[in-house]
């Protein structure tokens, strides 16, 4: 057990000199793997952010029927009356101009500016909820209604919710798809990475074998190379990634603050960092692993 | 404790390096290996090490069969050897002591055994003060002795050595051979392969001469 801890930290302590040994290449792979692994990861976030951005916003569809602003009592009561009979139509709520003025007034931070309009532009308004399961029932009570005596004009909201969302799914396949084929890039480059450092120490595989030296032992230091290389490129493009988002941040923290309650965008959880570590440490030891099991066989005996 | 069995080879490319030769080796005993120039002392040794297998015949080494031994078993059978390389094999990477431990890394000896150990086996060859230095500072022969410092610093039951004097003078041969005799009498086992008989009359070995890949006396 101890000899097996120790030959294990040698192999370890090996693997870190031929990190250090020479410094160039291996920094050169780690930015490479670090990139690979930036692009898919930027890609998650962003489609994440887009999801967290269309739930916080209300995502419900909903019809608006905007009422002419010279609209009576009796006028506003018989389209009331339409809606409540409408099948399509599943809650109506009523907002008065004036609940309409109050709200833009609190919610979008635009105080100081209404005042100034002296008087209320903002008409009456029915806001209408489909019913589940009839998502062209609204565009047909949208059609319908906007030939309604009074209606002055009816909009479908929440359109761009659905194609934000669309984004977002279409965003979170191309990331997958993204940190596949990186995902492969990443073996291939710790594969050919190993490669060349077989190459480089022919004579020492060669001694070793003939010292008695068991393919594990000699693997072994490969292996943790592959697998801290692997990481290291992880914390790379993580650090890509932060840096990237912090600079988004910067460059948005005007638009959001528009948007109110939207609070930037988000980078990393401490759970993705510790997968994208993980999943490149992976695939550093599986593709050095993939080397050394191709490259030693030429070191049997014959 | 090494018994060589009609034992043939043919290298790729059709040239015969032995031709049915036979002998055995005792537990203790120091056998030499002589023969001019291609008579096959180096296949013979490469034979024994399983770094090559034989065309036909049979080679045991302490009772297990060396010829039909499998690439698993290999690595441990070459744990009891210590292995002399007419070509020294040495890393030019890395310091003369480092060169030296690979073999207690091999089997995992603790670092400071090994160091100890290491430090014995140098100072037995006269280069304890060489140990930081590269190996390619050092002379052919000075090269030479790191190599068969290398080759009893595990204490191996069987040394196999591939012209362990070739490159040394007449001073240092004797203390080599001297040094392979102390080995002998604390039990091993010692294969020696060389040109050179003479520096070895001191520790009056056996004798086995090859010619042409056979067996001559
Ligand atoms: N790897 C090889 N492939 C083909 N032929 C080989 C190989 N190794 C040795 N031979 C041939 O086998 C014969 C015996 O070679 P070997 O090296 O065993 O001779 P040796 O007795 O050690 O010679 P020397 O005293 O010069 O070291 C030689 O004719 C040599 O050319
Ligand atoms: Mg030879």
């Amino acid at each position: 057990m101890t000899r097996w801890l120790a030959n294990h930290a040698r192999a370890l302590r090996d693997a870190l000199d031929r990190l250090r040994h020479p410094l160039i290449p291996t920094a050169l792979s780690v930015i490479v793997i670090g990139s690979a692994l930036a692009l898919p990861l930027l890609l998650h976030l962003a489609a994440r952010n887009l999801a967290t951005l269309s739930g916080q916003l209300d995502a419900e569809p909903q019809l608006t029927l905007f009422l002419d602003t010279n609209a009576t009592e009796t006028e506003t009561e018989a389209v009331a009356r339409l809606l409540a009979r409408h099948p399509a139509a599943s809650t109506v709520r009523f907002v008065t101009r004036a609940e309409a003025l109050a709200d833009l007034r609190t919610s979008a931070g635009l105080g100081g500016s209404v005042d100034d309009l002296g008087r209320n532009p903002l008409p009456d308004a029915f806001v209408v909820t489909g019913r589940e399961g009839d998502p062209t029932g609204l565009e047909t009570l949208r059609d319908e209604a906007a030939s309604w005596r009074k209606v002055e004009h009816a909009q479908l909201d929440a359109l761009w919710a659905r194609k934000l969302a669309a984004t977002v799914r279409v965003g979170r396949v191309a990331a997958l798809l993204l940190a596949s084929l990186l995902g492969i890039a990443l073996t291939a480059v710790t594969f050919n990475t190993i490669r060349l450092q077989i190459l480089g120490r022919r004579d020492e595989i060669e001694l070793s074998k003939l010292i008695g030296a068991t393919d594990a032992f000699i693997r072994r230091p490969f292996l943790y190379f592959g697998l801290l290389l692997g990481a290291g490129g992880g914390l790379a493009g993580l650090g890509m990634v932060a840096l990237a988002v912090a600079t988004l941040n910067r460059q948005l923290s005007g638009a959001l603050l528009l948007l109110g309650g939207v609070g930037g965008f988000s980078g990393p959880a401490i759970s993705d960092a510790a997968a994208v570590v993980g999943v490149a440490a992976g695939l550093g030891w599986f593709g050095a692993a993939l080397s050394v099991g191709r490259h030693l066989r030429r070191f049997e005996p014959s | 404790m090494i018994t060589i069995d009609h034992v043939s080879k043919r290298y790729p490319g059709g040239r015969d390096a032995l031709r049915q030769v036979s002998f055995t080796v005792a537990k203790g005993e120091m056998v030499l290996l002589t023969g001019h120039s291609g008579a096959g002392k180096t296949t013979l040794l490469r034979l024994v090490a399983a770094i090559e297998r034989p065309t036909a015949g049979t080679i045991t080494v302490g009772g297990q069969n060396v010829s039909r031994m499998g690439n698993r078993g290999i690595p441990y059978l070459r744990r009891n050897f210590g292995l002399v390389f007419q070509d020294h094999k040495l890393l030019h990477d890395r310091s003369v002591f480092e060169n030296v431990v690979l073999p207690l890394r091999v089997t995992g000896f603790t670092a400071r055994e090994a160091a100890s150990r290491v430090r014995a086996a140098l100072d037995k060859v006269g280069l304890l003060a060489r140990e930081r230095d590269n190996p390619v500072t050092l002379s052919g022969g000075e090269r030479q002795r790191v190599c068969i410092a290398r080759a009893i610093v595990h204490r191996p039951a069987i040394l196999l050595a591939d012209e362990p004097t070739g490159n040394l003078d007449a001073d240092n041969a004797r203390n080599i051979v001297a040094l392979l005799d102390v080995f002998r009498q604390v039990g091993a086992t010692i294969l020696v392969a060389t040109h050179d008989a003479e520096a070895f009359s001191a520790a009056a070995p056996r004798v086995i001469t090859l010619s042409a890949g056979a067996f001559v006396a």
